[in-house]
């Protein structure tokens, strides 16, 4: 029978060394990222242990002042560079070419090099801790005038290292962003409309946009910063008519729409799995998609919220005022229709389903401290203070994080061939919302209270949130270990995964697990329907019922 | 199985992963670097507009004539980087060849004269915020008319390759969109720096 040409036949079994080399196949770019995101993320997790281990007790007792403010600025340095943006990536390597049906990226090599450049970079931050003087200290955000003192006097420092690493990842990341934009605009299958696409390709073209956007300003003010910390110039040297200020709006320009490349994807995922796991049609995909765009366009306009207290002129601050409590609307768009998706449908509490749920109850919430931090009056007198760490870390941790540990968990299958264990999952989500909310809920009262952050030593009348906010932090490091456990015992000897296990719509679902090096390779699947079309008993693409036989023949066969 | 089921799997009309994206990319990037340029023009407005004393002293200001005529061979390069893509499309290879020769060396000339006008120049780098974005603006455009050069001659030495744009090869395009970008920046610069004193 003819029809057997297509799908792919199944790739031959794994090779592991593939993973080691220069590889231009997307999918073994994506789990390269995300083996090496987690790599980071082991150490800045280590380092957060460290500054929470310190602050269990008033006083400063664990690490030196001048080691503690190296760890934190590393500790957040590491963890948006060389965890949260490569983990992301790694995310849209592996899910944009087979959700769209193309074969690769449209330029696989600039691929690798984007990649590559990830552990160079890495390998600079962590060396700084090694020269002279130790690591940067000045905070992850750099200001100057802390950032461009250099008493030592080197040309080689802790400083001037974590800008190059800085500017490199913007490279890589701006590699990337071109690369996934023109993937995502230029190589979809036949048949999918922009109005057919997948809402995680919506949110990464939207986040991806704001790379491109919002990046460059970044590196430029950081090649000022540059120059000032070693060549002696002074843009933002006060003594020399510059302003460090002007450094703060480069800063955030870029630094408060990285939040949103960072929110933005898992926006996506909660689009994509709501509706698996609720057997419904997304609600509402047409303004769900197109909210990603309104936040682009006010995540950009939102900046100066970071610089309340920075002396910035009052109308100002009135504007954006506005125009940041203006977000909660495309957002809270996102969450109703996520609400109304699962209004009514048949549940299935998978361990993706359940981080989900976590993640958007935290997201919830971290919307509602950032309203309040929107505010200028509050903002100017939490400004600074544990409130501000809290609000940032449930939207990082118990949002973004949780949300991508269920993407992991979802698209494990597809991508190993394997299915991950549901106990170990659970027990990894309980540890992992438990240990969240135990320990950055206790940062908002203290932040109210009137605790600094980056600070190693505090009034004792602190003490008790922050031994609670320890606790967590350390069960945050513990349910990790089920999570590596699941990952490496899974892939290795895992059950057999299905082409689709979670009975889920979707392009990548109609290709084998893990699918071929090329995807559809010639035979792309004409798309006739939108996404999500749960219940409705719609095909997807035409022929769906030949593809689908196809495959499960191949999997008896196997 | 019915019968009536497709004898291959439908075919897109376009065949996927062979169209050349190179274009959408570059422009992609384009709009990506015009932001860094954004930044320093918007640090150099706001540092200037709030400075006390702009000038560092014992310096008068900017002498811009020599400038204007390193703009007018900047922007006419312009003009001859067009001709010669006019000439490619019409297949005149040696047309083109010769206008993009004429191009890469306005370029060059253009960089010889700002080596010049850096090397006249009374202030350095360090001299407050005005010798600071001073170079910093001059030299990095500098450093994208140089990439510009650098990307001509490879364009250049590729041209000569038999069957190079059979493919459909968008290096040239590319390319020139690149020149036109540095001379929009340009015009920018200079108004920014020389005219605004």
């Amino acid at each position: 029978m003819t029809i057997a040409t297509f799908p792919p036949e199944p790739p031959p079994p794994a090779n592991w060394s593939r993973y080691l080399g220069f590889s231009t196949d997307a999918k073994v770019i994506g789990i390269q990222y995300i083996v090496t995101a987690f790599f980071f993320f082991l150490i800045g997790g280590l380092l957060a242990m460290v500054i929470r281990g310190e602050l269990i007790t008033p006083a400063a007792d664990l690490v030196d002042r001048s080691v503690y403010n190296g760890i934190y600025t590393m500790h957040g340095t590491i963890m948006l560079f060389l965890f949260i943006f490569p983990v992301l990536n790694g995310l849209n390597n592996l899910l944009i070419p087979t959700m769209i049906g193309a074969p690769d990226m449209a330029f696989p090599r600039l691929n690798t090099a984007a990649f590559w450049l990830v552990p160079v970079f890495g390998l600079l931050l962590i060396g700084s801790f090694f020269v002279p003087g130790g690591p940067a200290a000045a905070g992850w955000w750099s200001y100057p005038p802390v950032s461009i003192q250099n008493p030592l006097g080197h040309l080689i420092n802790g400083e001037a290292m974590w800008i190059l690493a800085v500017a490199l990842s913007g490279v890589s990341s701006i590699m990337g962003a071109v690369n996934f934009v023109t993937t995502i605009l230029r190589m979809r299958a036949p048949g999918m409309t922009l109005f057919r696409m997948p809402v995680f390709c919506w949110t990464a073209l939207a986040a991806q946009s704001l790379q491109l956007i919002g990046l460059p300003a970044l590196t430029g003010g950081a090649v000022m910063l540059l120059m000032d910390l070693s060549f002696g110039t002074s843009f933002y040297r006060p003594e020399g008519g510059g302003d460090p200020v002007l450094y703060q709006h480069f800063f955030w320009f870029y630094s408060h729409p990285a939040v949103y490349v960072i929110i933005l994807p898992v926006f996506g995922i909660f689009s994509e799995l709501f509706p698996v796991y609720s057997r419904k049609p997304l609600f509402g995909y047409v303004y769900v998609a197109l909210a990603s765009f309104i936040i682009v366009g006010l995540g950009l306009i939102v900046w100066v919220h970071h610089m309340f207290p920075s002396g910035v002129a009052q109308w100002m601050r009135d504007l954006f005022m506005a125009t940041t409590m203006l977000i909660a609307v495309p957002t809270g768009v996102k969450v109703f229709a996520w609400l109304g998706t699962l209004w009514g449908g048949k549940l299935r509490l998978t361990t993706p389903m359940l981080f989900c749920i976590g993640g958007l109850v935290n997201f919830v919430f971290a919307g509602i401290t950032g309203v309040m931090l929107a505010t200028v009056p509050v903002d100017i007198h939490v400004s600074n203070t544990y409130f501000v760490v809290g609000h940032f870390h449930y939207v990082i941790y118990g949002a973004a994080v949780m949300g991508i540990f269920a993407a992991i968990y979802h698209w494990f299958p597809k991508f190993t061939g394997r299915m991950p264990y549901e106990g170990l999952g659970k027990l990894h989500c309980l540890l992992t919302f438990a240990g969240a909310n135990l320990n950055f809920l206790p940062m908002h009262p203290l932040g109210l209270m009137g605790m600094p952050r980056r600070v190693s030593s505090y009034d004792p009348e602190f003490a008790f949130w922050n031994v609670l906010a320890s606790l967590g932090a350390f069960l945050l490091g513990v349910s990790i270990i089920p999570f590596l456990l699941n990952m490496i015992s899974s892939w290795i000897r895992g059950p057999r995964a299905t082409h689709n296990p979670w009975n889920a719509i979707g392009l990548e679902w109609l290709l084998p697990s893990p699918p071929p090096e090329d995807n559809f390779g010639e035979e792309v699947p004409t798309v006739i329907s939108r996404p999500y079309g749960y219940g409705s008993g719609e095909p997807l693409v035409e022929h769906q019922v030949e593809i689908e036989r196809r495959l499960q023949l191949q999997e008896a066969a196997a | 199985m019915s019968s009536s089921l497709p004898v291959t799997a439908p075919q897109s009309d376009k065949p996927h992963g062979h169209i050349n994206h190179n274009l959408t990319g570059f422009i992609i990037f384009l709009c990506s670097e015009s932001v860094i340029f954004l930044a320093f023009f918007s640090g150099y407005a706001i540092l200037k507009t709030s400075a006390l004393d702009w000038l560092p002293p014992g310096v008068e200001g900017l002498e811009w004539r020599t400038p204007l005529l390193n703009t007018a061979v900047l922007i006419s390069s312009s003009g001859t980087i067009m001709l010669a893509e006019h000439y490619k499309a019409r297949d005149k290879l040696w047309l083109f060849r010769g206008f993009w020769l004429l191009t890469m060396l306005m370029g060059v000339y253009f960089l010889i004269g700002q080596a010049v006008e850096w090397h006249g120049l009374a202030f350095g780098f360090t001299a407050g915020t005005f010798g600071g974005t001073f170079y910093l603006l001059t030299g990095f455009h500098g450093l994208h008319v140089a990439t510009g050069i650098l990307l001509m001659t490879i364009m250049l030495i590729k041209s000569f390759i038999p069957g190079n744009y059979a493919g459909g090869e968008q290096g040239v395009q590319a390319t020139s969109l690149f020149w036109h970008f540095v001379d929009v920046i340009w015009i920018i610069l200079f108004v920014l720096i020389y005219v605004w004193q």
